[in-house]
């Protein structure tokens, strides 16, 4: 049974198909990425596997449990964790505070243990401020850990959203453009954090990028999707020679 | 009273709610901001009706322009010297909700204080009589409000749909960055909004002071949260949406208050919007616009 | 090293500061009692006093909801109504005790009423509120509060318009003082948690916020049932020193006094709160004089803290003795510079008036 299946997966606002007849599976361990041109409907394909969107047609599955109409924050409870395409921290709290906020789904202390300042509550605090360390360390970031988040550089904003994503300890993760605005030695340096975080932490990723060597690098395999249906699916080199794919992308004869 | 008299009553006051509706439909549109302050206006506009009726004893026409030119001054003024800078730089809803509500109330004690809290009167000014329709009888007084009402809509459909400033204006209401870029001057288009406007709540207030001969610094703010219930219900950002939903809140408030009782009127206003905004907050002919991901 | 000891110094850090701070309020706590004793303090400045912690109690948990959760609420006055009615009614009615330690049992039990009954008021209004975005939201609970009001109005039990009168004065300075520290306490040990973050993540972004796996609707429903018993509190404590209530009282005018405390303390700072509820009771009775101009006041005082200073005097961050003690330092370097510049003769460096703006983006 794959880790993530979804079938036929479809949306249409109103009268525009956005997506139409799209699968993907993939498996424990997995580095798929998600390519096409602009417009094509990738970021909606994270979205309505995060209830950002309500599918139209089709299924989502998490290890055979279909997560349609769940919540956005229950889908992220069961295992998927995403990034934005626009970074979305929280700019006014610090680097640590973003990733703590993560890991608040596997903190149990009430309320009322935290006003009583009961044993549970300084227990998890401390676990949970080791365990933030240790993923900013991970991204290097540690030294950046008090700072506000809007005030770090671009790169390690993007660094950031991943450490933060990943706080919530998920099966699969879905990166939104995560090498965008990078320099050829930012993006080295983030292939590398991938492959290590997949590694470490037994978890799949799903995967958009425009960045065509970043996309070769990393990804075991490719599905390619072009308004919104998928055109070409498979081994990267493969895909990458697959005339539709050319066509796609410099717009064909 | 029967239920043909309640309908007219009700068609009376939702012709008003209507008129100021417009007014917060217009500004939410342009600059997606509920304008706290537009049912306040109203009251600037009576009073200025009564300074220049009453206390000038200039003719009801002078008092009528008058009015409707001041309103639009002093809407114009809000907007540069509240708003806009707010606006400019990108600020917070909640910062931008609070400025409103400090307008108005400041609007409210600066005239209470100008006029003192006690109510003013206006005699009427519409002609006595009325006409027979259906088993009721109408006033003049509604049949010219309701005329009135119906006039303003049409000149106003045609000044949005048929002139240049009416194009800019919607312009800047789908897409303020693209309308500047366009060449559109957004800043008076704004300003130029907010006129219309508030020149509509002053002849909401004229059409008021026809049939409730009563001003006091505090008629504004009820009167105000009615005419906003009517614009979230017919759709806010839309014009023929602000008089469907200020007709429907007219009649439904006069049902209430024949049928029912007319101590709960204003919780039913309320329970209006709370209905509209659970089940659909677009309104009745608003159009839906979900944040992008 | 065994997790015990990790734990201790990060632990003992925080029991101090908790310490001082309890000593701090305690001393105040004396300092008044004694003052107050003595005769220093006579029946006027207590009965301002006791409208002040009634005030923190409101402005706080406002600001709760308002500054650091990031939602407007205007109909707080109504949940304070709410708590008043409740906790009159019960010591009026429930002919439970009312003097000595029975009666102190007995208002305790009032307040609590009061606050749940409150509470659960809150819980039936955010159900269907908090649905909603910023305008909307305003707009409702202003009506909600409207509501509530002309219910209160319409009731017999209630007293209709005249409201209730001879309600026993229990509340004295030392019920609102231990109880406004309480309430202080509360909330910000609450948002020194998880659950604060959680509360915080969704002012700063609602949508990251439910990718990282918060449950919003639960967060805000929290935050706002908070702020509701809190108020609740407060109407019980307002009814039992004033000893008599009708529902003009809380209006929507009382909504925006309490919404201008938390918008001059500080949306989002608690400490902020305390001391413009502090400010904004005393002024007014120091400026008796020109009470005429009060609202009036209070309006342009929103519309130019929101043009020139939207985060308010203390924007996000609390007063605290570790904090109060660095400002104090740093002034103190700066006379010192200054006073060196004067001896050389030299003459002031420009101030980078753009960096210091983009660091008080709130």
């Amino acid at each position: 049974m794959a880790l993530l299946e979804v079938k036929n997966l479809g949306i249409a606002f109103g009268g525009l198909r956005a997506l139409k007849d799209v699968q993907i599976t993939i498996d424990n361990g997995e580095i798929v990425g998600l390519i096409g041109p602009n417009g094509a409907g990738k970021t909606t394909v994270f979205n309505l596997l995060t209830d950002v969107y309500l599918p139209t047609e089709g299924t989502i599955e998490l290890e055979g449990n279909s997560i349609v109409g769940k919540k956005t924050y229950e889908i992220t409870q069961h295992g998927i964790a995403r990034t934005f395409q626009n970074i979305r921290l929280f700019k006014y709290l610090s680097v640590i505070d973003n990733v703590k906020i993560a890991m608040n789904s596997q903190m149990k202390y009430s309320g009322f243990a935290a006003v009583l300042r009961l044993p549970s509550y300084w227990k998890e605090e401390q676990r949970v401020e080791e365990k933030a360390r240790e993923l900013l360390r991970v991204f290097d970031l540690e030294q950046y850990a008090e700072t506000r988040a809007a005030n770090l550089p671009y790169g390690q904003q993007r660094k950031l959203e991943i450490a933060r994503a990943l706080a919530t300890d998920p099966k699969v993760l879905l990166l939104d453009e995560p090498a965008a605005g990078m320099n050829p030695t930012e993006t080295l340096e983030l292939m590398e954090t991938i492959k290590l975080i997949r590694d470490r932490f037994k978890i799949s990723i799903l995967l958009i990028e425009h960045d065509m060597s970043f996309v070769m690098g990393i990804c075991e395999r490719l599905v390619v999707l072009d308004y919104g249906m998928i055109i070409a699916a498979g081994d990267p080199e493969e895909v990458r020679a697959d005339p539709k794919v050319i066509a796609a992308y410099l717009g064909g004869e | 009273m029967n239920f043909i008299t309640q309908i007219i009553n009700g068609l009376n006051a939702g012709s008003i709610y209507a008129l100021v509706a417009l007014g917060y439909s217009m500004v939410y549109g342009i600059v997606k901001l509920i304008n706290f302050a537009h049912g306040d206006i109203i009251m600037v506009g009576a009073y200025a009706v009564y300074v220049v009726l009453i206390m000038l004893k200039l003719p009801l026409w002078v008092s009528v322009l008058a009015s409707m030119a001041f309103c639009a001054l002093v809407g114009v003024l809000i907007e540069k010297l509240a708003y806009s800078r707010l606006l400019n730089a990108g600020a917070q809803r909640i910062s931008l909700l609070i400025t409103a509500i400090g307008v108005s109330i400041f609007l409210q004690n600066l005239f209470q204080l100008l006029f003192s809290s006690s109510a003013k009167s206006v005699p009427g000014f519409f002609p006595e009589g009325s006409v027979g329709f259906g088993g009721a009888s109408v006033g003049f007084g509604t049949i010219i409000t309701i005329a009135a009402t119906v006039l303003v809509m049409i000149l106003l459909q045609l000044l949005i749909n048929k002139t240049k400033t009416g194009k800019a204006m919607r312009a800047v209401s789908e897409d303020a960055g693209a309308a500047r870029l366009m060449g559109i001057n957004t800043e008076s288009t704004i300003a130029f909004t907010f006129a219309i406007g508030s020149a509509l709540a002053a002849v909401g207030a004229v059409l008021y002071m026809g049939s409730y001969p009563q001003i006091t610094p505090y008629m504004g703010s009820m009167l105000g949260l009615k005419a906003f219930v009517a614009a979230v219900l017919g759709g806010i950002g839309s014009v023929p949406g602000a008089m469907i939903g200020g007709l429907i809140m007219g009649v439904a408030e006069s049902l209430t208050k024949g049928y029912i009782s007319s101590n709960i009127s204003d919780a039913v206003v309320f329970g209006i919007l709370i209905v509209v905004l659970l089940f659909k907050p677009t309104g009745l002919m608003g159009k839906n616009v979900k944040e992008k991901v | 090293m065994s997790k015990k000891n990790k734990l201790a110094p990060y632990m003992k850090k925080k029991l101090i500061s908790y310490l001082i701070n309890f000593l701090l309020v305690v001393a105040g706590f004396v300092v008044i009692n004694v003052l107050t004793t003595l005769g220093v303090i006579d029946r006027y400045i207590a009965g301002i006093l006791t409208m002040v912690c009634i005030n923190i109690i409101l402005a706080v948990s406002l600001n709760l909801v308002t500054g650091i959760l990031g939602q407007l609420v205007l109909g707080h006055a109504g949940f304070m109504a709410v708590g008043a009615y409740t906790a009159a009614l019960f010591t009026i009615h429930s002919g439970l005790p009312l003097e000595g330690f029975g009666g102190a049992i007995t208002f305790l039990l009032a307040l609590v009423l009061g606050g749940l009954v409150a509470a659960l008021f809150s819980v039936i209004i955010g159900i269907p509120a908090l649905r909603l975005k910023g305008d909307y939201l305003a707009i409702i609970t202003l009506g909600f509060g409207e509501i509530i009001r002309v219910l209160i109005l319409n009731l017999d039990f209630t007293g209709g318009a005249l409201g209730l009168r001879n309600i026993p004065g229990m509340t004295t300075f030392n019920w609102v003082y231990i109880l406004a520290a309480l309430t202080v306490y509360i909330i910000y040990s609450y948002m020194l948690s998880r659950h604060g973050r959680a509360v915080l993540a969704i002012r700063e972004d609602e949508i990251a916020a439910e990718a990282a796996g918060i449950h919003t609707t639960y967060y805000k429903m929290a935050a706002f049932v908070m702020a509701a018993f809190f108020a609740g509190v407060a109407g019980g404590l307002y009814a039992h020193y004033i000893g008599v209530i009708a529902p003009s009282k809380f209006n929507f005018n009382y909504s925006v006094e309490i919404l201008v405390m938390v918008v001059l303390g500080g949306m989002g700072s608690i400490t902020g709160s305390v001391i413009a509820a502090a400010v904004l009771t005393i002024l007014p009775e120091a400026l008796r004089a020109f009470s005429d101009y009060r609202m009036l006041l209070y309006s342009v005082v929103l519309i130019l803290m929101m043009l020139f200073r939207p985060g308010g005097l203390l924007g996000r961050s609390e007063l605290s003795i570790a904090g109060l003690g660095r400002w104090i330092k740093r002034m103190a370097q700066r006379f010192a510079a200054w006073l060196r510049r004067r001896k050389n003769g030299e003459k002031a460096p420009k101030k980078d008036k753009k960096s210091r703006k983009k660091g008080e983006v709130q």
